[in-house]
């Protein structure tokens, strides 16, 4: 119960600042935040917009976690999303003549394998040349935007040219809407199993633990003779994999075609699901559904209460700070000083359990 | 002959102005870096230094004003971030991500507010290039230099000045040695904290001041996710610039003319995946820190918090 505290108000802090920032633009923060309830739960319609708008947060979530759990930091989802969107597609589009049950499939396993290959290369990078892996991460988010960018332009434009769009995918390879009426796809029932897949593979198999073991210590793990080469590779592969996915179900499932810029930074929300889920199976859901509803109630609020979607990015960006800071809270706790706001005793705060840093 | 140096003029021209914001950017960050703070959030602290330009230049009447009010708030939000990544020690690249997102998300909102939607952009008082007397005149260097904004000159006279501290003085010596070996530093009487604080702060405020160049001088409004990834450009010029103000200013101008030049052969219609051109600043920095371009490491501590003992 007690994991709950921290998530929860961060998520009241959230909606407070963003409510806040309504005021501030002359707008009524109540009937916002109304009307974005209405829009994400309201309806059918809204609930299952909540849902699609969930699932590609779960894939990146997830890519973020697993690498989290195994002490790397992936910010590259977004980059991989895209790479998996566009493998995905490509698999989906041009490969001809099969039957659903097999064509499906294996375009969901190409956005895999492309996301995964993209994470690998920051992987090999890391093992390698010893590039950190962060920074190549963000930087390969921008190559692979670039990439989706020319081939929609150039060799996978849709015929006769006038837009830079793939064609259409082929209908065996669309994930089939699961509830009628609505643009709830497969896609969500995939997310789900990748959640107990990435349950049992952290939790249950030796090559999951020993990816945390590293994660948590990784000079134990290194003397217990685990093979920190093969960890990094695989779970970087594994992460980009993951964000293949988040692209490959979001094209397959909701758009059917590739174009320029089509995630909305879903990439990087998947930084904040993980943290607000603790890397949890459960917790990365819930998150994920948070934020999913944020933003298909966002737009019912744009609407009916003129109240532009970006304040939801406000929304999250205070979360997850307050999240982050998570430790700074337990600190002012342990020590019972209270947050006493002057420069001095900020910059020689004390923590009372003396932690052995890594250097 | 002619042509050709006019041609060539006009796109260094365009280099430069491109380079900029990079450098004026890259330039903040080298600090906050050596120092030992990565910050993936300079996308979003630059365009909230664009957002606070305008407002500035809207509201105070001047441009100068502007660019005050861009460097100020950049400063808080410098200081906001060194609150959360030293005092708090909170993940620097969450926090990073968590302030990009901040900062689109608040600018997108309050544009709205202050200018309203869809209206055309109110006048403002923008920079003009500035020609310098006699400089200009030297052939294809001086229209590419000297011809330029003050915001232009600014960020140009700060490359030597930022050496200069870094390099020549003993506050840039603390700053290097807390990046480097902060525990160290802290057992020869090194404030960690103070330098973190105040290299978060400069590493702001610069970021505020690109932001005020791409809306009063490149461009002279905000609009939208103006800034459209140069924060990430400008990490990727500190890297490649080997955090060195030199080196950053030699980077920021590549980085500048592949953009240029993808403008000009857009707009000359001219059928070649412009994509590539704007993919080299991410693969050249790639290439650095894997070391097939000259080894860019490092300072040895950066993106860990420190705890004192």
């Amino acid at each position: 119960m007690k994991r709950f505290v921290t998530p929860i108000s961060a998520v009241i802090i959230g909606l407070a600042v963003g409510a806040g920032v309504i005021y501030v633009m002359g707008l009524d923060p109540a009937e916002a935040y109304r009307s974005l309830l209405k829009g994400a739960l309201g309806s059918k319609n809204g609930l299952a917009e909540t849902v699609v708008k969930a699932t590609p947060l779960i894939f990146t979530g997830l890519s973020f976690a697993v690498a989290r759990m195994a002490g790397l930091l992936n910010i590259g989802a977004e980059g991989q999303l895209y790479v998996g969107g566009l493998t995905g597609i490509a698999v989906g589009i041009y490969l001809q003549g099969l039957p659903l049950a097999v064509h499906l499939p294996l375009a969901l396993l190409a956005g895999f394998v492309g996301g995964g290959l993209w994470g690998l290369i920051a992987g090999a990078l890391k093992v390698r040349f010893g590039a950190s892996e962060i920074i190549t991460t963000v930087m390969l988010n921008y190559v692979a935007i670039y990439l989706v960018s020319l081939m929609v332009t150039g060799p996978m434009i849709e015929p006769p040219g006038n837009f830079p769009q793939s064609p259409p995918v082929l209908d065996s390879a669309r994930l089939p809407v699961v509830v009628s009426g609505t643009r709830l796809h497969l896609g969500f029932v995939v997310a789900l199993l990748m959640v107990v897949f990435y349950y049992v593979f952290l939790w249950h198999t030796t090559v999951g633990y020993e990816a945390r073991v590293s994660g948590h210590n990784p000079r134990a793990a290194g003397y217990a003779g685990m093979n920190a080469v093969r960890n990094t590779l695989f779970v970087m592969f594994l992460a980009g994999g993951m964000g293949g996915l988040a692209g490959a179900s979001e094209l397959l499932g909701v758009q059917h075609r590739l174009f320029q810029n089509f995630s909305p930074g879903y990439g990087f929300d998947g930084i904040a699901v993980a943290l607000l889920g603790y890397n949890s199976p459960i917790g990365i859901i819930l998150a994920s559904l948070l934020f999913g509803g944020l933003r298909s109630g966002g737009n019912m609020m744009q609407m009916t209460a003129g109240v532009p979607v970006a304040i939801v990015y406000v929304i999250q960006a205070v979360v997850i700070i307050f999240v982050a800071c998570e430790e700074l809270f337990r600190r002012w706790q342990k020590n019972k000083v209270g947050p006493k706001f002057n420069l001095r005793s900020l910059l020689s705060a004390q923590p009372r359990e003396v932690k052995k840093s890594h250097d | 002959m002619t042509d050709f140096l006019k041609e060539l003029t006009n796109f260094l021209a365009a280099d430069v102005r491109t380079a900029v914001p990079l450098l004026l950017a890259a330039t903040g960050l080298i600090f906050s870096e050596r120092s030992g703070i990565v910050n993936i959030g300079a996308e979003g602290m630059m365009l909230i230094g664009a957002l606070a330009g305008v407002a500035g230049s809207y509201f105070l009447g001047h441009a100068w004003m502007g660019v005050l009010v861009a460097a100020l708030v950049g400063v808080l939000l410098g200081l906001l971030f060194g609150f959360l990544v030293v005092t708090a020690r909170a993940s620097q690249i969450v926090i990073g991500a968590a302030f990009n997102l901040l900062g689109l998300g608040l600018t997108t909102s309050l544009a709205r507010v202050i200018f309203g939607v869809n209206t055309s952009p109110p006048p403002i008082d923008a920079f003009k290039p500035v020609a310098v007397p006699g400089l200009s005149r030297i052939p294809v260097l001086g229209e590419v230099i000297f011809h330029q904004t003050q915001l232009t000159y600014l960020a140009l006279v700060l490359v030597p000045v930022t050496y200069f501290i870094l390099f020549k003085t003993t506050l840039g010596l603390k700053v290097r040695a807390v990046g480097e070996y902060p525990r160290a530093a802290d057992t020869v009487g090194i404030n960690v904290y103070r330098i973190r604080y105040g290299a978060s702060m400069v590493c702001g405020m610069f970021c505020g001041l690109a932001g005020a160049y791409l809306s009063l001088s490149l461009l002279n409004f905000f609009t939208e996710n103006m800034t459209a990834g140069k924060g990430f450009i400008a990490l990727a010029t500190v890297i490649f610039g080997k955090w060195n103000p030199f080196g950053v200013l030699g980077a920021a101008l590549v980085f500048g003319a592949g953009e240029a030049l993808q403008y000009r052969l857009q707009a000359a219609g001219a059928n070649v995946p412009y994509q590539l051109l704007l993919m080299i600043p991410y693969l050249l920095t790639i290439a650095a820190l894997a070391g097939f371009v000259g080894r860019a490491v490092p300072p040895a501590s950066s993106g860990r918090p420190y705890v004192k003992e």
